[in-house]
């Protein structure tokens, strides 16, 4: 029969790229690119493998507006055999209340799957409430921060990372984890997989009634949070001098003036 | 069921979390804040204890200063699991309705309120830094957002309970009074052993790593990926050696193996502020900054001049690090031979 595993990516701005502009302390955010958020990149690729190992199929799903689709491209340019992308005006806006009842009703539709893999958290909102949250919804074990995974015989058993130790724990299948950033290479799309994606019919498209969710329940004013400010963060001003150690007793230099600083505590 | 307005719901609630006999230090944090919250709100402060013979815990958490311990005893939750842990807290918040619960924000504890906050659909902000109480008696969930360069008020104005998970070591530990006296209310809780979603079936635990507390150090020498594997890090443990510092990684250093995940830094590390920050081979990615951004002084060493570290830092000398870190080590070795003072600038500038 072999397996059915699904994997929740969303889309986020490029973090690597977002740089702070000095003058005015506030974030550039001019021409940053989109990518797919990094730890649902790992759980992509724990999902190739998996299914490598034990055979079966895998699935991407995604919520948001339909320029999230070139993720699921690339998803499907890596592997994926089939993506969801559920895109509905009515879900703008959604916090992750909303988001985790929205997901939890596409994957009931999708249906069948032995495993849900989401990523640790995203970098744009950075919560990792999502993933707890639709295992609450579907009733399903959850295991968090998971770096290592293993399956057999209708169980999961997967190793997590907590502040004090790794903790393997096991659960009964259907299970959701959340994957660690930077527990495997993911691959790179191949030629292969981009004609696939390109050639149509492998990313499907639903709005909210497609998969059954309630229209009250959805959406910025069925988000139980809201943002009533922005504070900008006045970090301290730096001094900025940079030396290169091609010069002359750079060492020298810049330990006398952490001297002078008075932050050195020598002897 | 008949529906209660937000107004209906009294008293500020902490989770604490707890193992091995002991309350976890960011839970006990939260009982300061959640006390100075519940003062200005004028309402009562709980503590929730769920796990099974953690009675000695309860006595405990009203030394440092909660008020009633709801202690939920169960065979159940003899050991933690995220559904019947859940299934517990959304009993014990239907029933007693608080208006407040807070979780410190440990990887248990933030994946535990996120499955509870979609059980019962009300707000949750993670990872808080700030609490205020705005004039209309709600509380404002204050988190970093973009990479640490804003701050986001976050408002749950509707929904019940307004919960949050705050960041560790953000709060202070508040004292602890033997003489205080609390109410302890035992919760009857119906959870039958399918319930236990997942159990544990291997731990290991990270070994204690440095003397000197991360956390607590004035001087902080961090290294990432650019110092390419465990055993250069004994450069750093020199280097910090002779600052009188301890040594952190990047995230990145700390996965690969090379040095134990505590000491890493950053948004899903620690929040250091040290008097000085030395970044060794750090890119210095917001997720990295999110961690070190309000130290005093950053000092970045790194070969690549457009690095994002050089942004943030006070001094940098663009090189390799492997002829710089031990160039540094020696000349703070020389000048302690000097006489074991401060150096003058005078001595060490040419
Ligand atoms: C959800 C999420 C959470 C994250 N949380 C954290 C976190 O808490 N903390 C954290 O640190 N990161 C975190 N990250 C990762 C972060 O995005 C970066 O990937 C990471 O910080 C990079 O680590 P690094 O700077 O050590 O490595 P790299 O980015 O690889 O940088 C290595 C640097 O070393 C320099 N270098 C190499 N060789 C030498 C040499 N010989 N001499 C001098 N310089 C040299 C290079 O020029 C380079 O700048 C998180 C990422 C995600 C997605
Ligand atoms: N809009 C979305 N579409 C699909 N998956 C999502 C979405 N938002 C969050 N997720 C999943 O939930 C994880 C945690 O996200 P968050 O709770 O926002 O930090 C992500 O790594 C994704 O796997």
């Amino acid at each position: 029969m072999g397996l059915k595993i699904i994997v929740c990516i969303k889309q986020v701005p490029k973090a690597q790229e977002l740089r702070i502009d000095p003058k005015t302390n506030t974030l550039k955010r001019a021409g940053v690119e989109s990518v797919i958020n990094p730890p649902d990149r790992n759980a992509l690729e724990m999902a190739l493998r998996l299914v490598e190992r034990h055979g079966g199929k895998t699935v991407v799903v995604s919520m948001g507006p339909p320029f999230f689709d070139a993720s699921l491209h690339e998803a499907i340019g890596m592997g994926i055999d089939e993506g969801f992308l559920l895109t509905d005006r009515a879900l703008g806006g959604s916090d992750t209340v909303p988001t985790a009842y929205a997901l939890s009703k596409t994957v009931e539709k999708v249906g069948d799957y032995d495993l849900i893999l989401c990523g640790e958290e995203t970098t744009d909102s950075s919560t990792g409430h999502v993933g707890p949250g639709m295992a609450g919804h579907l009733r399903i074990p959850q295991i968090t921060y998971v770096s290592k995974v293993g399956l057999k015989d209708g169980w999961v058993e997967a190793t997590r990372t907590l502040e004090y130790g790794l903790e393997t724990r096991r659960g009964r299948t259907p299970a959701l984890l959340t994957v660690n950033f930077g527990c495997n290479t993911p691959r790179e799309p191949t030629l292969l997989g981009k004609i696939r994606a390109k050639r149509g019919g492998v990313i499907k498209i639903w709005n909210a009634a497609d998969v059954g969710a309630d229209y009250s329940k959805i959406g910025l004013r069925n988000s139980p949070t809201v943002v009533s400010k922005m504070e900008t963060v006045v970090l301290p001003e730096r001094k900025g001098i940079i030396l290169d150690n091609g010069q002359r007793d750079a060492v020298s230099k810049l330990l006398g003036m952490l001297a002078d600083e008075g932050v050195l505590r020598v002897g | 069921m008949v529906e209660l307005k937000p107004d209906q719901y009294r008293g500020i609630w902490v989770y604490l979390e707890h193992r091995n006999g002991a309350i976890f230090k960011g839970s006990i944090q939260l009982i300061g804040e959640g006390g100075r919250i519940a003062k200005e709100l004028g309402t009562e402060l709980s503590g929730v204890l769920l796990g099974h013979g953690i009675r000695d815990l309860a006595q405990e958490a009203i030394e440092y200063g909660v008020e009633t311990v709801i202690l939920g005893e169960h065979d159940v939750l003899k050991e933690y699991s995220p559904n019947a842990y859940c299934l517990a807290l959304a009993k014990l918040v239907k029933r007693r309705k608080p208006e407040v619960v807070l979780f410190s924000a440990s990887k248990n504890g933030r994946a535990l309120a996120g499955r509870l906050h979609a059980e019962i659909e009300t707000g949750l902000a993670a990872d808080c830094t700030a609490f205020e109480v705005t004039d209309e008696g709600l509380l404002a969930m204050i988190r970093p957002a973009f990479g640490g360069r804003s701050l986001a008020h976050i408002l749950c104005k509707e929904h019940r309970p307004q919960m949050a998970s705050a960041r560790p070591n953000v709060f202070a530990i508040p004292a602890r009074d033997p003489s205080r006296r609390g109410r302890v209310s035992r919760a009857r809780l119906r959870l039958s052993p399918s319930d236990i979603d997942t159990e544990i079936v291997a731990f290991e635990e990270f070994p204690d790593v440095q003397e000197v507390k991360l956390e607590d150090s004035a001087i902080v020498v961090a290294g990432g990926y650019g110092m390419r594997g465990p055993e250069n890090f004994r450069i750093l443990r020199d280097l910090a050696r002779e600052l009188g510092g301890a040594v952190a990684a990047s995230r990145k250093a700390a996965d690969s193996g090379w040095v134990p995940k505590e000491i890493q830094v950053g948004q899903t590390g620690k929040t250091v502020r040290p008097r000085l920050y030395f970044a060794v081979g750090i890119s210095g990615a917001v997720q990295h900054l999110a961690g070190m951004q309000e130290s005093d002084v950053i000092v970045a060493v790194n070969k690549d001049p457009r690095a994002p570290i050089f942004e943030i830092a006070d001094y940098g000398i663009v090189g390799d690090l492997f002829q710089i870190v031990p160039k540094m080590i020696e000349e703070l070795r020389a000048m302690k031979h000097d006489g074991g003072e401060a150096p003058s600038p005078a001595t060490i500038r040419t």
